[in-house]
């Protein structure tokens, strides 16, 4: 063997090992390799204006505005007259050092945020003497400004987003401002537009060091689409005005269209609230308020018993079952005894004694036996308990009540509305109408959130169908096309059912609980509620004032609005909630109120609950509602 | 043919001045890659990097024409002379030499920096040539042996007391060059399997690898009881327990070395590249860097001035050491491997071109520079590309800085000198 061979062999070994390597580094590997979200390369962000948002009128309700950041440098920033310049910022020494700790310990050759959105008058006046501070510069941003002080609850929020969305979703980047509550969360991918983008080359020192690929790849950013709500900002102020002092919710739907005219949650805030620097401390007042939660959207979220209201439920479901008719009359004794034990039995307020009553005069009296012998009727049909509330739910459900109703709002609860099923796990096997009785009148296991019966109001007004519930008109000056709010949603009930009904219903404003509160020249198909409801504290059981309810809509004929008022603890149904939709819907209708009831504005706006609330605050409690 | 004695590029080998000049030029379009500024845009400048390296390779031109205007015998007659006032130079760099990053390395004269180490190379394998080519010389006697390892490893100290240990490393390709001239093979066999023990000792811990090693050699030796019976036994018993000894020293040693010898630094380079330690950040930050570099180039590379790493500084001593990684980024895989290539090619020919020397001198220095130029691609392009740890010493030709081009300059064109007398008789 020749000497030679060793080192010929060894370079040829080596040189077949390294190509080998550089295929497996650059051709094998280098298939993964992503030539933009690399060090070498940085991504700079133009962003689009955020749509605005206006109400179906086109009054604006959400627009934006300029808010400046001081930034800092470190490295360059040179020695100041840390005095003054705190003087300018509006703080004392220790918060500077503090703040420039923090930016220096962040990076000290990059800019970061060294005071958040600074007032606009500070602005103008720092901007003249910022030259003399080195390393502080003024980053503009742009915040939501809302003009009109209503409807937080349904406009959102918006903030920055973080680590944990930058990560799962590859179109936001931390700090990014998104949408966190309501509209603004809803239809934030028509609000946001879409960002351009600009690719960079930049150094290892972060330093942008000229375009990318001479920008081919770069895009420009698409401006946000403006929002129309169906929202009536007027009557949403309104509702909030006389909602004050008071806790509750309140939705008003336009029947025939299903658009939501007014939401309201009471407690409520002012948007402005969540903006600016004042907005990480009003942020705790709002979300840790556990005990008002005006953060918490009653209007979508709180259960509540229907109450009476219910009653015409149980009307509907008996005539299209066909258990009554119009003229099928009950005595009512001062109330319905359903079994034999002393307490089995349920008292009425109808005040008709011993003499047979019939549907009109039983929804305008809310005669509670009325509607537990058709709601014992319903069930017992056909001596299957199980099975007649299986019948009994199944129309309950076609008006969207027991289930997410399906509109375009981050926040809802679907409420209980019980099964057949639900009580033979209860109960053994061993029930009947009897042992549900409650459900005729709207209160035991029952449970709807007030947009549930708003829309339940709703059906009622156009006689058998609904639209589903929804808060954007337009988008983009177009109107919303969505399937699921522009088609009619048909209940089980009958069209010629629904008469009777209503007859009764505008009885109530006549002559019924609800006569105290009618409107001259408009005629209000309601129905009151009053709902029973207790707290527990330390296990015993304290009765709580009742909760004030109404349902309504108005006119009879071609209804324009449908409402209902929950007001918490607010006692009869005819003393808050009445008055309440009462002049929602001549302000809805007539777009004033008249003298002769501007009375009712002023007592409504007098009346305040807190001494009721504050009862409830120093004892840990848990609210329910019980049986009458 | 006589007169063109006269000529000094009669005779030179124009295949191995083309690869030269090409890996140099092309070398340094990669270091004006690696270091281009926005701020100066001349291209013969003292104040860039590029600039200053065109000027190192136009140095290169007078001397080359200086190393190829002596004669071969003058290389020969002065090998000594030469090898002393090396080491000479080495030894003057303890009082005078000038400290960069921890190490006296450096003669310093105002803008210019001379690196001994790069020099000394050349002038060792001249030594060599010289002790080895001598008619008297039979490397076949261990007196001899130790002459030349004295040789080899008397810079090669002095170096590593500098410290620059990474430079003292290339002293063991001249093992290449003595097995070449009959030093047994064994030297680099037993050297290897030390390697491989040092490495499989740091990857799998000292108790874990004594417990191994002594499973398989127990398993030979049954083997060959087995096979051999009692005689075997009787007549190697004193080599068996020797094997299980120095074996079992060289752990224990090696795993002491690892870990109270070595520097932090040290073991961290082994264990991120041995995979027991994984660190983009700080250790293995050159490493991840440099691979990422080169991966980013894919088939055909990102075009010049285009890699986007190399103009962004990621990869740090870019222009000096891990120059492979611009070529990588830039080239792609085609040019990463066409210089490969190039450099098997250079090595290919240098060999091809020392056997046809019937003067032993000449072969013997030409195996030298094959070897020195061999070790030096191993090391630095198998640290580039992540197979090999960090240890800093230049790419042949490529890399930046005057001292290892002239270094390098100098030990190929001396050897193109003396190939092209080969003919003559002298």
């Amino acid at each position: 063997m020749k000497r030679s061979f060793l080192l010929y062999f060894l370079i040829t070994i080596i040189g077949v090992l390294f190509i080998g390597r550089l295929f497996q580094l650059q051709i094998i590997k280098g298939a993964n390799y992503d030539p933009i979200h690399n060090a070498a390369v940085k991504t700079v962000y133009d962003y689009p204006e955020r749509g605005y948002i206006y109400d179906r009128n086109g009054k604006l309700l959400v627009a934006n505005q300029l808010s400046y950041d001081v930034m800092i440098q470190p490295n360059q920033v040179k020695p100041l007259d840390t005095l003054e310049f705190c003087k300018l910022l509006k703080i004392d020494k220790a918060d500077f050092l503090k703040r420039y700790k923090k930016a220096k310990h962040y990076a000290s050759y990059l800019p970061s945020v060294f005071l958040k959105q600074l007032a606009k008058e500070d602005f103008a006046y720092l901007q003249e003497k910022l030259h003399k501070y080195k390393g502080f510069y003024i980053q503009k941003r742009i915040i939501r400004d809302y003009p009109i002080k209503a409807a937080s609850n349904v406009l959102g929020y918006i903030g920055e987003v973080n680590e944990v969305l930058a990560k799962k979703n590859n179109y936001y980047e931390q700090g990014e401002l998104i949408g966190k509550d309501g509209v603004e969360v809803e239809y934030e991918e028509y609000l946001r537009g879409r960002k351009g983008k600009k690719y960079l080359h930049r150094n290892r020192f972060n330093k942008v060091t000229g375009s990318y690929r001479n920008g081919e790849i770069d895009t420009l950013p698409v401006n946000g689409k403006d929002l129309t709500l169906t929202l009536d900002i007027d009557l949403q102020a309104y509702a909030q005005k006389l909602m004050s002092g008071k806790r509750g919710g309140i939705v008003a739907i336009e029947p025939s269209t299903g658009e939501i005219l007014a939401l309201v949650t009471a407690p409520s805030y002012d948007p402005n609230m969540l903006v600016g620097r004042m907005r990480s401390k009003n942020s705790v007042l709002l979300f840790r308020d556990s005990i008002s939660k005006p953060a918490y959207d009653r209007g979508l979220l709180a259960t509540y018993a229907p109450g009476s209201p219910f009653k015409m439920m149980n009307a509907l479901i008996g005539l299209q079952e066909k258990v009554i008719t119009e003229h099928t009359s009950f005595k009512c004794y001062n109330g319905f005894r359903y079994g034999n034990r002393p307490n089995e039995f349920m008292g009425c307020h109808c005040g008709i004694y011993g003499k047979p009553i019939q549907l009109k005069t039983a929804i305008a009296k809310s005669c509670n036996t009325y509607f537990s012998n058709t709601y014992k009727r319903i069930v017992e049909h056909n001596n299957n308990p199980s099975e007649g509330l299986d019948i009994w739910k199944k129309h309950i459900s076609s008006f969207g009540l027991g289930n997410y109703l399906g509109y375009d709002l981050p926040a809802g609860s679907p409420g209980l509305i019980p099964d057949g099923k639900y009580y033979d796990s209860r109960y053994k096997y061993t029930w009947n109408g009897s042992t549900t009785i409650s459900n005729a009148i709207g209160q035991g296991e029952v449970l709807t959130t007030p947009i549930q019966l708003a829309n339940f109001t709703a059906a009622i007004a156009n006689r058998g169908y609904f639209y589903t519930p929804h808060i954007v008109k337009k988008i983009d000056n177009t109107p919303i096309n969505n399937p699921n709010f522009t088609i009619k949603k048909q209940t089980t009930i009958d069209k010629e059912n629904f008469n009777p009904v209503i007859e009764a219903m505008s009885e109530v404003f006549k002559t019924g609980t609800g006569k105290w509160s009618q409107v001259k020249g408009i005629e209000i198909c309601g129905k009151t509620g009053t709902a029973e409801n207790f707290i527990r504290v330390n296990g015993i059981k304290e009765q709580l004032e009742d909760h004030s309810i109404l349902v309504a809509f108005a006119p009879k004929d071609n209804p324009k609005i449908a409402i209902a008022v929950f007001v918490e603890n607010g006692g009869f149904g005819s003393t808050i909630a009445a008055p309440i939709t009462s002049l929602l819907i001549e302000k809805y209708i007539n777009g004033k109120i008249s003298k002769a009831n501007k009375y009712r504005e002023t007592n409504m706006l007098k009346i305040s609950l807190q001494a009721i609330y504050d009862k409830q605050i120093p004892k840990p409690q848990e609210l329910e509602t019980g049986t009458k | 043919m006589r007169q063109e004695q006269n000529n000094i590029f009669a005779g030179i080998d124009w295949i191995l001045v083309f690869l030269f000049f090409f890996l140099v030029g092309f070398g340094w379009l990669n270091i004006y890659a690696a270091s281009k500024t926005d701020t100066s845009t001349e291209l013969i400048s003292f104040s860039t990097k590029y600039g200053k390296q065109l000027i190192f390779i136009c140095l290169t031109i007078p001397l080359i024409i200086i190393i190829l205007f002596f004669n071969s015998k003058f290389y020969e007659r002065y090998a000594s002379v030469f090898y002393v006032l090396a080491i000479f130079s080495l030894l003057l760099l303890f009082p005078f030499g000038k400290e960069i990053n921890g190490a006296k390395s450096w003669f310093n004269f105002g803008v210019l920096g001379l690196q001994p180490s790069e020099f000394v190379k050349a002038f060792t394998a001249l030594a060599v040539a010289k002790l080895l080519s001598d008619r008297q010389y039979n490397l076949g006697l261990i007196k001899n042996q130790i002459k030349a390892f004295f040789i080899i490893f008397l810079p090669a100290i002095l170096i590593t007391l500098q410290p620059d240990a990474g430079s003292a490393l290339i002293y063991l390709s001249f093992f290449f060059v003595l097995n070449r001239e009959g030093l047994t093979l064994n030297y680099i066999l037993f050297g290897s399997a030390f390697i491989v023990l040092f490495i499989l000792t740091i990857f799998f811990g000292t108790n874990w690898m004594l417990f191994s090693m002594f499973s398989i050699i127990s398993i030979f030796v049954f083997y060959a009881i087995y096979k051999g019976g009692k005689r075997f036994l009787r007549f190697n018993w004193h080599k068996i327990i020797g094997i299980y000894l120095i074996v079992g020293l060289f752990i224990i040693g090696t795993g002491y070395t690892y870990n109270n010898i070595f520097k932090q630094h040290h073991r961290d380079r082994f264990e991120v590249l041995l995979g027991l330690k994984v660190d983009n950040k700080n250790i293995g930050y050159n490493s991840y860097q440099s691979e990422l570099t080169i991966s980013s180039g894919g088939w055909f590379g990102k075009g010049f001035l285009k890699g986007d790493i190399t103009q962004g500084d990621f990869v740090p001593e870019q222009h000096t050491d891990y120059i492979f990684s611009t070529v990588g980024e830039e080239w792609g895989f085609i040019g990463s491997s066409f210089v490969i290539i190039l450099f098997m090619l250079m090595l290919f020919r240098i060999i091809y071109l020392a056997e046809t020397h019937a003067n032993k001198f000449g072969r013997i220095y030409g195996y030298g520079l094959a070897s020195i130029l061999f070790f030096h691609l191993i090391v630095n392009i198998g640290m580039v590309i992540g197979l090999l740890p960090t240890v800093g010493i230049p790419l042949p030709f490529f890399s930046y800085g005057g001292s290892s081009l002239w270094g390098f300059t100098i030990l190929l064109f001396i050897f193109i000198r003396l190939d092209a007398h080969k003919n003559y008789d002298w």
